[in-house]
């Protein structure tokens, strides 16, 4: 039994994070970028990524939903059968999540 | 009656006779208010009394009629004749747990999983009779009311993929009575089932198919019990990680 000092919560609560961010936040993004702009309803200086808070937010709308992938893939490739290579898949899932996490985090800072 | 015959296509396996489970044909007469398990009755009565299944209540109470009703799991006093004829119906004890004999699985595996969650109130001391009961407002009692209408059926273990690929998987229905104690207000007892309910073979390996959900004959959402436990364990989690007074 993994109990209480294993790291699944962890992993759960950033999945669940994620789906949340991909349900409510992504939708309103793809109106925002690919809609409510190219279409002119909202005008926009290009310059609002500098934006500290905006940074924030593109933090979380960017890796949150990177964790959810990471854990949904890993049980979904668990489940059809590839259990015998689970911890090279978690490495590979987990760590795309966090390797992500790290290159948006540069990219957000150098810009 | 116009003589009208229903067939069913039914798992036979004698222990010691049979090297495989096999299946076996009858045609009973159509009633239309027969259900699946009149249709057993009347085999077990006028043509084969070796056939063996379990039942008792025949009303959706006792939990014990739970077969594979075309590949479904089904409380066989649930389902009528009807809904299948002129069809041929195969009836098959539940999926993912060993056959005893012909429809009746061994359930001990569930037994022992239940068991495991300590599924009764749990008081640090006990009240003394004469201090009166302990009191529940409607709100208190609703937290959880949905989660004692489970009948121990097993309808959601054989419908569970996870349970039928990860035996050690504590499964739907135990984790749903052991919410439904952590969420009564007269427990406390939620630390001692944590142990069981937030291993990797309890909650955590539950990859939310939502299948038991769909075949509970008593809309027990064992599923929504997993989920909510999975945000309260996360929760205490992040608390006793962050939190400098949070207890490891």
């Amino acid at each position: 039994m993994a109990g209480k000092n294993s790291s699944e919560p962890f992993w759960w609560g950033l999945f669940s994070a994620g789906g949340v961010v991909a349900a409510f936040l992504v939708p309103i993004h793809i109106i925002l970028t690919g809609f409510a702009l190219p279409l002119g309803w909202i005008s926009d200086t290009g310059m609002l990524y500098r934006v500290w808070w905006v940074k924030i937010y593109l933090f979380v709308l960017i890796t949150l939903p990177l964790y959810h992938w990471a854990h949904r893939f890993y049980f979904a490739l668990n489940d059809m059968g590839l259990k015998v290579i689970r911890k090279p898949l978690a490495v590979v899932c987990y760590g795309g999540a966090v390797a992500g996490t790290v290159a948006t985090l540069w990219v957000l800072i150098s810009v | 009656m116009n003589g009208a015959t229903a067939t069913l296509n039914i798992t036979r396996y004698l222990p010691g006779q049979d090297q495989i489970p096999r299946s076996q044909s009858y045609s009973v007469p159509y009633q239309r208010d027969w259900v699946i398990l009149d249709a057993l009755n009347y085999i077990k009565d006028h043509i084969d009394g070796t056939l063996s299944y379990r039942w008792s209540c025949r009303m959706g109470v006792c939990g014990s009629c739970g077969m594979m009703v075309n590949g479904v799991p089904k409380l066989t006093c649930a389902v009528f004749l009807r809904d299948f004829y002129p069809q041929e119906i195969r009836i098959e004890p539940l999926v993912n747990f060993p056959i005893i004999r012909d429809l009746v699985i061994d359930m001990s595996d569930f037994l022992d999983k239940l068991k495991s969650v300590k599924p009764w109130i749990i008081r640090k001391t006990e009240k003394q009779i004469s201090e009166g009961e302990y009191l529940q407002t409607p709100e208190e009692l609703s937290a959880y009311q949905q989660f004692t209408q489970c009948i121990n059926c097993m309808l959601c273990y054989a419908a569970c993929p996870v349970y039928g690929m990860e035996p050690e998987f504590l499964g739907p229905a135990a984790i749903a009575l052991g919410y439904r104690y952590n969420q009564d207000s007269r427990d406390q007892g939620k630390e001692s089932r944590q142990a069981v309910l937030g291993s990797h073979e309890g909650i955590w390996q539950c990859t939310f198919v939502g299948e038991c959900t769909e075949v509970c004959p008593k809309e027990v959402d064992p599923a929504a019990a997993i989920q909510r436990s999975k945000v309260e364990i996360t929760k205490d989690w992040f608390k006793s990680v962050l939190l400098p007074w949070g207890q490891r």
